[in-house]
């Protein structure tokens, strides 16, 4: 049976190449792929990159460096005002970085079109205020709704916490936030867990996201 | 005059939950009803990361760095609780799935709209997260803030001057003045602090204000 351990993280990064657009996973500081990141910062040469987290790396160390170092092009999130990125707001005004802000059920909802084939979609979310301006809007049912296209990505950096070797994923807590979705709308999706079990380990009942989801893994022995 | 602590509105505020209600509490100063909240009543507090059903962490009790609310501070499960993802927690918020969500405001205009989360040109770093969802898919959406600004400008206003996070979507405030309902274009006083008289309440609020029976009187207890 197919096993999807990749040899260390620079393996896992192996065709991460400039100009990818990559979801990292997480909220706040929980479900954030740390080490996914450090193997990033430390990928020479890659840069104009576009990252799609909710918190704008919610202050981890690895994503602000890879913005401080001018790698990213672009972050696609919902709430980056937190401690300690300051180095964003600093980069976003003097316009060499783009920070693009949507509300935050509209990042998750625009990701799982993505992942589910769907075509743009109308939510209520943000109708009547200023991030629906430009956008095509309708009232249907006496309800306004703005028009949102799918999110996808070529890459989904994610952490869980177990693995079976054929990539199916179990999580920890509310590590789980964005991880399910964003295994299902990127072209190759990375997970970062804390343990790599033999297939049949884990309880199908219990696994969150399926294998064919997932297509290499990196656990804390690699 | 003096008027209510943060603290004293939170007490307010959780007095006023209905029991076995689904609640949303934001960013801010609407996590402090948290500590309010009678484990009796059984609320369950719905948080935007995946959980439903979540209490203080308790002193003894050791802090897990996967269990945070939306302001991100460490919490604790309740017994019954869930843990799902993103795409679940939004579903419950956009779905009309939260009884009550409970946000701070910079401003609320007498018509209901909402605006929290831009200081508009003047903001270096907008962030709207979860705000705009629950604005529109909560079934009641109640407001915690102060009357009036720094600069003694009312919050509470006939058209909201900064970016708004929904249009027509508050039906309660509770003020550091008095609680009021929002219906019908106008500020309907509930309740209001002790000294406060209601013919005086023109200097606090900036709108149409209608009045349905004699308000109450908030004691202002001592900090």
């Amino acid at each position: 049976m197919k096993d999807k351990t990749c040899l260390d993280a620079q393996d896992a990064l192996r065709d991460v190449e400039s100009g990818a657009a990559i979801f990292v996973g997480g909220f706040g500081g929980s479900g954030i792929p740390a080490r996914l990141l450090a193997a990033l910062l430390a990928k020479p040469g890659v840069r104009d990159l576009t990252l799609i987290n909710n918190n704008a790396g919610a202050g981890e160390t690895s994503f602000l460096a890879l913005v401080a170092a001018g790698r990213v092009s672009r972050i696609v999130c919902s709430y980056p005002r937190m401690p300690g990125n300051d180095v964003i707001r600093e980069r976003a005004q003097t316009g060499s970085l783009a920070v693009e802000v949507m509300p935050q059920g509209t990042l998750v909802e625009r990701i799982r079109a993505g992942g589910a084939g769907m075509g743009p979609f109308f939510s209520p979310t943000g109708y009547g205020t200023p991030l629906a301006e430009g956008k095509e809007t309708r009232v249907y049912g006496g309800r306004g709704y703005v028009l949102e296209e799918p999110l996808r990505a070529d890459f989904a950096f994610v952490r869980a916490h177990r693995a079976d070797r054929l990539g199916n994923l179990v999580y920890r807590r509310a590590q789980r936030n964005f991880g399910p979705v964003m295994c299902t709308a990127a072209r190759t999706t990375i997970a970062e867990v804390d343990e790599i079990l033999p297939c049949g380990a884990l309880d199908p009942d219990l696994i969150v996201t399926p294998s064919l989801f997932v297509h290499r893994l990196l656990g804390s022995q690699q | 005059m003096k008027r209510l602590a943060r603290e004293h509105l939170a007490a307010l505020v959780a007095g006023d939950l209905p029991a076995g209600a689904v609640v949303n509490l934001g960013i801010g100063m609407p996590t402090l009803v948290t500590d309010r909240l009678d484990p009796e009543l059984g609320v369950q507090l719905h948080s935007e990361n995946g959980i439903l059903g979540m209490r203080l962490l308790q002193p003894h009790e050791t802090a897990d760095g996967d269990l945070i609310n939306a302001s991100k501070q460490s919490i604790a499960l309740t017994e019954g609780a869930a843990i799902f993802d993103h795409v679940y927690s939004f579903s419950i918020m956009r779905g009309g799935h939260i009884d009550i969500t409970v946000l701070g405001a910079f401003e609320v205009s007498c018509r209901g709209d909402l605006a929290n989360w831009s200081l508009g040109a003047d903001d270096p770093m907008p962030s709207v997260g979860g705000a705009m969802d629950l604005a529109v898919g909560a079934r009641s959406v109640w407001v915690m803030m102060e009357a009036l600004t720094r600069e003694g400008r009312p919050r509470l206003r006939t058209r909201c001057s900064m970016p708004l996070t929904g249009a027509g979507v508050v039906g309660r405030v509770y003020a550091d003045i008095g609680i009021f309902d929002v219906r019908d274009g106008a500020f309907v006083p509930v309740a209001l602090i002790e000294g406060l008289p209601p013919s005086e309440l023109g200097r606090w609020i900036d709108a149409p204000l209608r009045f349905e029976g004699e308000p109450r009187v908030l004691r202002v207890p001592h900090s």
